[in-house]
């Protein structure tokens, strides 16, 4: 069969699933795309960083910390390590090819996940999230809190992150620094700090994403692997330059993948990532920049 | 007491060498204008100053040594409208007008409206994205962003370039009054040494990396062979 039956409020409840995958991406993909805006590099090792500050989260949890407590600590333990990563292993190579700066992101991706290993084992680990998972009623829609909580907090944080950007002179720089380097240092802009600044909020964006993910699919060192190629495929479809893009990007793929897997009979569980991929490849051969990219075009 | 002042200034791009020792003062509140033919160095004189060019030499601003980190110089009061004008072109005109008092704290709303008073159309486009202005409009964001930083030396590279007459003497005509408002220095390297001549105190002549002339704009009007090469009368 290639249709499976349907019913509108399966129909809702696979949509809000889809919607909380996507907050999930978006949030990944938008880390991606602040590092890749102001450097134009792969920072490989997001999903890594994501995994390793989730796992300081869940040793703070053991030492009897309830997750609010723990949470702020990771975020600001994961802002600190996204600035000294970027002051210690990019700065060096600041000037060197964008293939040289990527090779380091995939080491530091490597590193982080032996440290794992090292420190707190392979297997797989229960991760007590904040949100429960009983379902509440919405609209006739039998949704989970857990669904909801991941969703809301996933919008704060890019309504925040938003507000930062427009309205704050730091945020006004760092946007600077990303589109011109030379006229944002004549204008006085610490451009080095805006940029190890970069790291630190993308390191913020993936300790979010991990500590909202983990509690629905198990703590390993492996854990966001297969989320950060759907978070590289969202930030791809909203167009890398863009961070409104990288937000939508994530959202509507998490949908499109969910009703997919679902509705689609011969795609399942198993075909959701060849699919995801597909339908960019469409989406790029239509749209070379992305949904919200711009093309530049190059005269020679 | 001159503000600014060049010894020996040598600046190089890789391995070949561009300014060959210029020396040059600029005074408290002066207009000073650098001339040249193209590839002189008269860029490059500005850039050794805002230090995005590998340099040596002494340059001392009010009475320190210079850093060589841009930042640093923007810091100390600055501002340097590059070639091409350095326009945020992503950015809004509002907010390419606040980057320019990123260096420091409050009085941007009221910096911001006598940029507007100088240049109204710039106010109608507050909300616009500057790479969407015209050229002259582009130009007078660049000159509205380096006074949002209330800078205490001013660099202008070029700023007639591209220009219809009459927008060029909307600017000419706002810099000297800023100037006057302000109290501050300006350097400008122009193209167009007639035009630099009627609004600069004095000038420096650039022949490949070197000062081959300098004086004041009457006495290099009177220079015959000033006249020929650069005044074309």
């Amino acid at each position: 069969m290639l249709l499976a039956a349907f019913t509108w409020t399966e129909f809702a409840q696979q949509l809000a699933a889809g919607i909380r995958e996507g907050a999930i991406y978006a949030g990944l993909a938008l880390a991606i795309v602040i590092i890749y805006r102001s450097t134009r590099v792969i920072n490989f090792a997001q999903g890594e960083m994501a995994t390793f500050t989730t796992f300081i989260a869940w040793s703070l949890m053991n030492q009897g910390l309830s997750f609010w407590a723990a949470f702020p600590i990771v975020l600001a333990i994961a802002f600190t390590g996204g600035v000294a990563i970027e002051r210690v292993l990019i700065r060096p190579v600041e000037n060197a090819p964008v293939l040289t700066i990527v090779i380091i992101t995939l080491g530091l991706a490597l590193l982080l996940n032996g440290l794992m290993s090292m420190i707190w084992g392979g297997g797989n680990r229960q991760f007590h999230g904040p949100f429960s998972t009983r379902t509440i009623d919405v609209g006739g829609v039998p949704v989970s809190v857990q669904d909801i909580g991941i969703v809301v907090v996933s919008i704060l944080l890019v309504v925040l992150l938003g507000f930062f950007f427009r309205f704050t002179k730091v945020g006004l720089g760092m946007r600077a620094a990303a589109v011109n380097r030379d006229s944002s240092r004549l204008a006085g802009v610490r451009v080095g700090w805006m940029l190890a600044l970069g790291w630190g909020i993308a390191a913020v964006l993936g300790a979010v994403a991990g500590m909202m993910i983990a509690p629905v699919v198990f703590l390993d060192p492996n854990m966001m692997q297969t989320i950060l190629l759907y978070a590289f495929a969202a930030a791809v479809l909203g167009g890398l330059d863009s961070p409104v893009g990288a937000v939508v990007g994530g959202i509507l793929l998490g949908v499109t993948i969910t009703l997919l897997g679902r509705y689609v009979g011969f795609i399942g569980s198993t075909l959701k990532l060849p699919a995801a991929l597909l339908l960019i490849l469409v989406l790029l051969l239509l749209r070379p920049g992305g949904l919200f990219g711009r093309v530049t075009v190059r005269r020679v | 007491m001159s503000r600014l002042e060049l010894r020996n200034v040598e600046a190089r791009y890789g391995p070949v060498k561009v300014l060959h020792g210029v020396s040059l003062t600029v005074g408290d509140g002066e207009l000073v204008a650098v001339l040249g033919a193209n590839g002189a160095g008269k860029t490059t004189t500005l850039r050794a100053i805002s230090g995005t060019v590998r340099r040596s030499g002494d340059l001392v601003f009010d009475g320190k040594a210079l850093s060589r980190r841009t930042e640093v110089t923007a810091r100390a009061g600055i501002a340097h409208v590059p070639e091409g004008r350095g326009t945020f072109s992503d950015l809004s005109v509002w907010e390419n007008l606040r980057l320019g008092a990123y260096t420091r704290r409050g009085g941007i709303k009221e910096d911001a409206q006598r940029v507007f008073s100088f240049f109204p159309r710039l106010e109608a486009r507050r909300n616009q994205q500057a790479g969407t202005l015209s050229g002259g409009e582009q130009q007078m964001l660049a000159l509205g962003r380096a006074m949002m930083a209330r800078p205490k030396l001013l660099l202008l590279d070029e700023p007639s370039l591209g220009l219809a007459p009459i927008v060029v003497t909307e600017i000419f005509g706002a810099l000297e009054r800023m100037k006057g408002e302000d109290g501050m220095s300006v350097l400008v390297v122009e193209q167009n040494a007639n035009l630099a001549l009627a609004h600069a105190a004095r000038a420096y002549v650039l022949e490949v990396g070197n000062v081959v002339v300098d004086g004041t704009s009457d006495e290099l009007r009177a220079n015959e062979s000033i006249r020929k090469s650069y005044l074309g009368y």
